[in-house]
């Protein structure tokens, strides 16, 4: 009983002491500046999540070994990590708590769904937020002026999803399945309006959720119409096990989908099924990004391979120290104007938004599985045109002297 | 008439998965009165477990079959001896505490066991390697594969193993005794920790199975994977009548039908104002009519007995 007591006094005295810290803005040693990561660190969709956070953390070591001195101080980010479980209701619980342990901003969300729900608060705090990954179109359509993403909305990928799946893939007749989530639903119904411009016939709509493994029946009934392409709205982890049931009942149609399919995890999970799918990544192809083989290297020395996002989440944390420095203050204040105005270069690409907070240019990149491997097959849309007052890359070389 | 041939195989192959987890769960409730929240857990580190060794396994020279048995030979004592643990730590000391208590426990074994297996697997999909045969038959139009007609076998035969053991046996019938009146058949001579021990045993050694079953019909297995198959197996021994093995099984079985049914024609029948997206609305609905008729599942004892 006496050891217990002591034990729990010592936790308490612990947990004292973290919030005195916690309080505290300004230590011996400088400013301590507080960015929130959330991605789902649990849950379905963990190893995306945990992709994520490892972006976000690697720019802010980076940045912190660098021992930067904003408005004439020595600044220290400190990354809090949080978990959303890739659910809108935990999404909100976690903003909130960022927001009480006053963050400074924050990279997130990683899915729309939870996004969408957590940019209010961040929003009414007052609080910078920038989202690597969530590419839902309403997250920027709110008119909040604290909100960015460094990805392309679904509207440009969707498009170019259901271009693709007309022209090149020649689809007669598709079936179309999301998740129902902000992300996979989006992104169906922007698909869903090309291809039906585009001439082909939507045999079907059926639904999932974002915590599935069967698929069965919904691909049974889909069969029954016999398409030649269907599309999926949603996460890997649905996509995989997805392929392998179609082949199992002999669908053989050909499969499609957006970014949240075009993981490594993707073709782990469908094995030999994952030949000759096909799906689409805002962005330019890993090796054709300016400072990718770079970013490669840094990454995968420490944290493994990458999953989809974090060199998306790289950039977010990148961007907002940027922006802090050239504004030449932490104050939201001051350098939200100087973060909307930004032009850089990312490892993703030129990074500038525009007036709602997306990012401009519309490159999406579709990729096919061959071997065992993502393919870049071909880059549609065009990257944003070279920002006048760029930066140079941090390896000293500007990937636009090319000009394009 | 083909796709609803394939509609009934899609939801026996589910239904029989679901039944041999739903067995977990209402042999404990029928002894103990416990709903073991954490059951679908245990299945879950049958399949991570059993997966550990079919991937080590899986470069060498040894046929598909026997090392796919090898990882369940190591998956099922390891699911038995959790069991055994699980009951042994977090249940045996609130035996007589008032059964919230217990059912929070539950709750929170499921968590625990949850994060250790992220922790010791990590966060990845693990997945199963090509060892057994995927080419499905076509009968009538419908596909069926090797493996959906073992899964149904092997869950008929354990099925019928366990009604076996429960009503023909020795051991059976002190189970039977301590699930009417634990005190008096203690003073019988029935050592109830044992049998309650047995009886925790022998529903992990078929939740190993359920895990080696799910992993190798999805082709994956990931440690959030026990959440969901244990609400849908919990339902399935609601539906059932929960308590009872016979119900059971007919609840796993009915609700995997009722969900491959209702996500395959719920859209024509409401003449799509409802989508498949309401697959598991349908099932629960089900549910609720079930217990608004039969408040205690479908071959379910009056409540009254128990409480």
């Amino acid at each position: 009983m006496k050891l217990s007591h002591a034990f729990a006094l010592t936790i308490l005295a612990a947990t004292l002491g973290l919030q005195g810290c916690g309080k505290e803005q300004t230590t011996s040693s400088g400013l301590v500046v507080k960015i929130g990561s959330v991605a789902p660190l649990t849950g379905p969709q963990a190893h995306l999540g945990k992709d994520n956070d490892n972006g976000a953390r690697l720019a802010i070591e980076e940045v912190n070994a660098q021992n930067l001195v904003i408005g004439g101080k020595k600044v220290h980010f400190e990354l809090i990590s949080e978990d959303d479980q890739a659910d809108p209701k935990t999404a909100t619980i976690v903003a909130q708590k960022l927001v009480d342990q006053k963050v400074n901003a924050v990279i997130g969300h990683l899915n729309s769904g939870a996004t969408i729900p957590a940019s209010k608060i961040y929003h009414d705090a007052g609080v910078v937020q920038i989202s690597p990954s969530a590419t839902a179109i309403p997250y920027t359509q709110q008119g909040f002026k604290n909100a960015f993403r460094v990805m392309t909305n679904d509207e440009q990928q969707g498009k170019v999803l259901g271009e693709f799946a007309v022209k090149q893939m020649a689809a007669k007749k598709i079936a179309i399945i999301d998740d129902r989530t902000a992300y996979g639903q989006g992104l169906a119904d922007q698909f869903e309006k090309a291809a039906k411009a585009g001439g082909a016939e939507i045999l079907a709509r059926e639904y999932t959720t974002d915590r599935a493994t069967d698929f069965l029946a919904i691909l049974t009934t889909i069969k029954g119409g016999q398409p030649d392409v269907v599309f999926y709205g949603g996460m890997d982890a649905q996509a995989g096990p997805m392929v392998k049931q179609m082949r199992s009942l002999g669908l053989n149609a050909k499969f499609l989908g957006g970014d949240g399919t075009q993981s490594r995890e993707f073709i782990k999970i469908a094995g030999a099924d994952a030949e000759g799918v096909t799906a689409s990544t805002p962005g330019l192809p890993m090796e054709k990004m300016p400072g990718g083989s770079g970013f490669l290297k840094k990454f995968e020395s420490k944290y493994g391979k990458i999953q989809i996002y974090a060199p998306y989440a790289y950039d977010a944390a990148m961007t907002l120290v940027d922006a802090m420095k050239k504004a030449d203050s932490v104050d939201p204040a001051k350098y939200l104007p100087v973060l909307a105005q930004i032009r850089r270069n990312g490892v993703t690409g030129p990074i500038a938004f525009d007036a709602k907070g997306d990012v401009k240019g519309g490159a999406v990149t579709l990729y096919q599985v061959k071997g065992g491997n993502w393919v870049p097959l071909q880059t549609m849309g065009q990257e944003a045109p070279p920002a006048a007052d760029a930066s140079p890359a941090a390896d000293g070389k500007s990937p636009f002297s090319a000009g394009y | 008439m083909d796709i609803f041939l394939q509609q009934i195989i899609n939801g026996i192959v589910l239904g029989s998965v679901y039944a041999l987890v739903a067995l977990g769960y209402t042999m404990v409730y029928g002894i103990l009165g416990l709903i073991n929240f954490a059951h679908g857990e245990v299945v879950m580190i049958g399949a991570m477990v059993a997966l550990a060794v079919i991937n080590a396994l899986s470069g060498t020279a040894l046929p598909g079959p026997v090392i796919v048995l090898l990882g369940l030979m190591v998956a099922m004592p390891t699911c038995m001896a959790l069991g055994y643990g699980i009951e042994r730590i977090a249940y045996r000391p609130l035996r007589h505490a008032p059964r919230l208590a217990a059912l929070i426990t539950a709750i929170g074994v499921s968590i625990v066991l949850q994060n250790s297996a992220m922790i010791i697997w990590g966060r990845q999909y693990i997945t199963f390697p090509p060892l057994l045969p995927s080419k499905p038959h076509f009968v009538a139009g419908a596909a069926i594969s090797d493996l959906q007609i073992f899964i149904v076998l092997l869950a008929a035969l354990i099925m019928v193993g366990l009604l076996f053991l429960v009503h023909r046996t020795r051991l059976g019938r002190a189970m039977r005794a301590t699930a009417q009146n634990a005190e008096v058949a203690g003073l019988m001579g029935v050592n109830i920790n044992t049998i309650i021990s047995i009886t925790f045993i022998v529903g992990s050694a078929l939740a190993a199975v359920a895990g080696l079953m799910v992993s190798g019909y999805y082709g994956l297995a990931h440690y959030y994977m026990g959440f969901s198959l244990g609400l849908k197996a919990f339902t399935a021994a609601v539906l059932g009548g929960i308590g009872n093995l016979g119900g059971a099984m007919l609840g796993g079985l009915l609700l995997g039908i009722i969900e491959s049914l209702g996500a395959g024609y719920i859209g024509q029948l409401t003449g799509g104002f409802l989508g498949s997206n309401y697959q598991d609305v349908f099932a629960f609905f089900v549910l609720i009519l079930v217990l608004v008729f039969r408040p205690s599942g479908l071959l379910g004892e009056r409540i009254a007995e128990r409480a």
